[in-house]
């Protein structure tokens, strides 16, 4: 039934919380003090090699007539996309990049490549996906209301058919997803919204999807259409492609962070009188890295780092790898699980969670106290002993050791 | 708090929209650019020329420091290119914004321009302001010793009261003490380019000959223009110049338009005197202090710009509590520090965040769930 006490859970008092929120503002004072010219420049660089790969990806589909020319600009002009969208907007409007000053390279200003307008993005993934992260009935980004994410979620006849199909709608336009989600549409047809704010986010989301759509769809085309070695449609097309290339991306890093198992759900009871420690530790226990080399981190803007970044949303990118070596060393000290894996495994794995979950579950062989993906502190109601420094070893047997004990159970 | 009730609240604030300079100036162009950018949105074009020429935008109005020129041991004159949207239609004695890039940030201060105007319209397209390093000042020594021709700057338009009118007055005294005579100095340039040298009483104080910044061209000025008299008092020998004593050096001063630059003791007193004599309306004066954030944990008034309300708080209160106390819908979000929800320009005075206890300087925006005020202060909400 997901967590509902974080503190109980991670097998840590009131004190070892309090401390373990000391060690990770430490690193970010560390991190703040030692922000400096390296890392503007790299954040200068970023942006302009992606505006220079952007540029040359529509040049490119000057030439889309011809099949070489088509794949290339499609792909570079995908990639430029996802380089816009994650290392650079996504980074930008969490504010990583405010303390330079730069009033063009602010979370204020910033407006990104994709269909949904920032301010939207601010309300629902900055404010309500990472205050509330993974807290079921605040987070949105828990199954975006349509895909049974976790067992904590009831079972309903459409997530038969709709877990799967909805999960590839979701991938495939993901930057509509992302772009409708502040609309309500669902409270919009059960009349249950505030009509007037509606009609504002309505005009500033249609604004924003306006130019949007025109440029790739009408500007871009008829502009290329003017080249012998392209047409309207040629174009119109490798767009199209573009953009799903980065949606599916997207969607695929996004998914990695808190649907692979591991990654914990919260009950609304957790953020009662929440400190900062715990809030700290919801953050930890509900997201989840993936391996990677540097190529592999550039390319998902960091979010390799999920668990870093949730720590310290606001702390610059460039910086994760080095807080993550810290943050690691804090998980061993603690004795707190710190989830990861290749990518490939970690994103087959929430395709794994949702397949099944599709079932309602008589079908499935754990309950929501100790499942893959969720988990509650009664998984441990048996278990004693825990919590406390093993007196043999002199290690801590928290968290980490007390769920592989209890997995040690199961009956295989 | 229920999310429904959250959700319905929900007041972010608004992504601030680029401002481009100069757009009213050139309408056609601003025309193409709009144009244009229909195929670069949601950037301008402007924001992929400025990666081939950094002055080729006018998104933010930029310039290139094209010459550093000594002026005294501790000061220097900037010549700057400014880049698109540029107005050099400034008024002499006016002072302009300039950011420079320290350390990966970006810091700002204001300095009175010593180019005129008239320049411009010769065919000279730059602008110059002459920085003097102050002991306590890391950006004025930055200015003064760090820049090197070629790097690029940030600029504000120019702006200011402490102006030359055209056509000038007949009779002028102008009253300068150190860096003060800046601002004269573009006056005196755009006087020397009208022909409007007529009569004209110059006393500037610092504190030896060789600190007087300009002095050879100030003395070739005394010397080919009769209606030019400059009186040039050391400081460290003849000790300060006693304002209610004026009428010793300048009989006629009551008569004269008189503007003074320089500490703020010798304004209050050419205030005084000059109120005294009942004619503080032929008195212009520019003050350069510099506001400073109070001591730490100190507290201000709040004012909130578009409301004009007001309210005093302590510095431990966050501003965005200080807004909604006095009614004001202010932005917010998370109101722990994570969103960006909340940024809001900081006009005047100076903020704290109660995170980390960094002081954030007028010109930048902050974050109002975790800043408190340091100080008096102006909040553009």
């Amino acid at each position: 039934m997901a967590v509902t006490d974080v503190p109980a859970f991670a097998h840590l008092t009131d004190a070892d919380v309090e401390n373990l929120a000391l060690e990770l503002d430490a690193i970010r004072q560390d991190i703040e003090d030692s922000r400096g010219e390296r890392d503007a420049r790299y954040i200068r660089r970023t942006i302009a090699a992606q505006r220079a790969l952007d540029v040359a990806g529509r040049v490119m589909l000057a030439a889309s007539s011809k099949r070489s020319a088509w794949w290339a600009g499609t792909i570079t002009l995908g990639v430029a996309k996802i380089i816009e969208n994650m290392e650079i907007g996504h980074n930008v409007m969490h504010g990583q990049w405010d303390w330079m000053n730069d009033p063009e390279i602010h979370s204020s200003s910033w407006e990104w490549d994709m269909s949904g307008a920032s301010k939207h993005w601010r309300f629902t993934h900055n404010f309500m996906h990472h205050k509330y992260t993974n807290i079921l009935g605040m987070d949105d980004d828990v199954g975006y209301g349509v895909i049974r994410v976790t067992r904590d979620a009831k079972w309903k006849p459409f997530n038969l058919y709709g877990n799967l199909l909805f999960n590839t709608l979701l991938a495939i336009g993901f930057e509509w997803g992302v772009g409708l989600q502040h609309l309500e549409l669902g409270k919009i047809f059960k009349g249950r919204d505030n009509r007037n704010a509606t009609l504002i986010r309505m005009r500033e989301f249609g604004v924003k999807a306006g130019h949007q759509l025109a440029k790739d769809y009408v500007v871009w085309p008829a502009l290329t259409s003017l080249s012998p070695g392209a047409t309207f449609k040629s174009t119109l097309k490798a767009n199209a492609v573009a953009n799903v290339i980065r949606n599916v991306w997207a969607n695929a890093v996004i998914f990695c962070g808190h649907f692979p198992d591991g990654a914990e759900k919260f009950t609304k009871t957790d953020m009662v009188g929440e400190s900062k420690g715990q809030w700290y530790l919801r953050q930890m226990l509900g997201s989840a890295n993936f391996d990677n080399g540097p190529a592999l981190a550039f390319m998902s803007g960091n979010l390799c780092h999920q668990i870093e970044h949730h720590l310290f949303p606001d702390l610059p990118s460039n910086r994760y790898a080095e807080i993550a070596v810290r943050v690691r060393a804090l998980c061993d000290k603690y004795d707190l699980p710190y989830t990861t894996g290749p990518f490939l495994v970690q994103y087959a794995k929430t395709w794994r969670t949702i397949a099944k979950l599709s079932l309602p579950d008589r079908f499935l062989k754990d309950t929501a106290d100790n499942a893959p993906e969720t988990r509650s502190e009664r998984m441990f109601t048996e278990l004693d002993g825990y919590g406390v420094t093993d007196p043999a070893t002199g290690r801590r047997r928290g968290l980490k050791t007390a769920i592989a004990t209890v997995r040690g159970w199961r009956p295989r | 708090m229920a999310k429904n009730s959250i959700k319905v609240s929900a007041n972010v604030a608004d992504t601030v929209r680029p401002t481009i300079a100069g757009a009213d100036r050139r309408p056609g162009w601003h025309v193409l650019r709009r144009i244009v950018g229909q195929v670069t949105t949601p950037l301008l074009p402007d924001d992929y020329l400025k990666l081939a020429n950094p002055l080729w935008s006018a998104r933010e109005l930029r310039g290139r420091v094209v010459e550093v020129r000594r002026e005294t041991s501790d000061s220097a004159t900037l010549v700057i290119k400014p880049g698109w949207g540029f107005s050099f239609d400034y008024q002499p004695g006016q002072y302009v914004g300039i950011g420079v890039l320290i350390d990966g940030r970006w810091r700002w201060r204001s300095y009175s321009l010593t180019s005129t105007p008239e320049a411009s319209t010769t065919g000279a397209r730059t602008i110059s302001i002459t920085v003097k390093a102050m002991p306590e000042g890391f950006l004025s020594t930055h200015l003064v010793d760090g820049l090197r021709p070629g790097t690029v700057v940030r600029l504000a338009a120019p702006q200011g009261n402490f102006v030359m009118p055209e056509p000038a007055p007949a009779t002028v005294l102008f009253v300068t003490a150190g860096s003060g005579i800046t601002p004269v100095m573009s006056m005196l340039r755009t006087l020397v380019r009208r022909d409007q040298i007529t009569d004209i009483v110059h006393i500037h104080s610092a504190p030896t000959e060789s600190d007087v910044m300009f002095g050879p061209e100030l003395a070739t000025l005394h010397d080919e223009h009769p209606g030019y008299r400059l009186l040039v008092r050391s400081t460290r020998t003849e000790g300060r110049l006693d304002l209610s004593q004026i009428g010793d050096v300048v009989p006629d001063w009551r008569e004269r338009q008189a503007w003074a630059c320089g500490p703020e003791g010798m304004l209050n007193d050419a205030e005084r005197v000059w109120t005294a004599a009942g004619v503080v309306e032929n008195l212009h004066l520019e003050r350069f202090a510099v506001s400073r954030a109070a001591p730490h944990g100190a507290g201000g008034t709040v004012t909130f710009e578009r409301s004009g309300k007001e309210i005093a708080v302590d510095g431990a209160t966050p501003l965005m509590d200080a807004g909604e106390r006095v009614g004001i819908q202010m932005p917010f979000g998370c109101r722990m520090g994570i969103c960006q929800s909340c940024v809001v320009g900081l006009v005047d005075g100076h903020v704290r965040d109660l995170r980390t206890g960094v002081e954030h300087d007028p010109g930048t925006r902050i974050q109002t769930c975790v800043s408190a005020a340091s100080g008096d202060c102006v909040l553009d909400v």
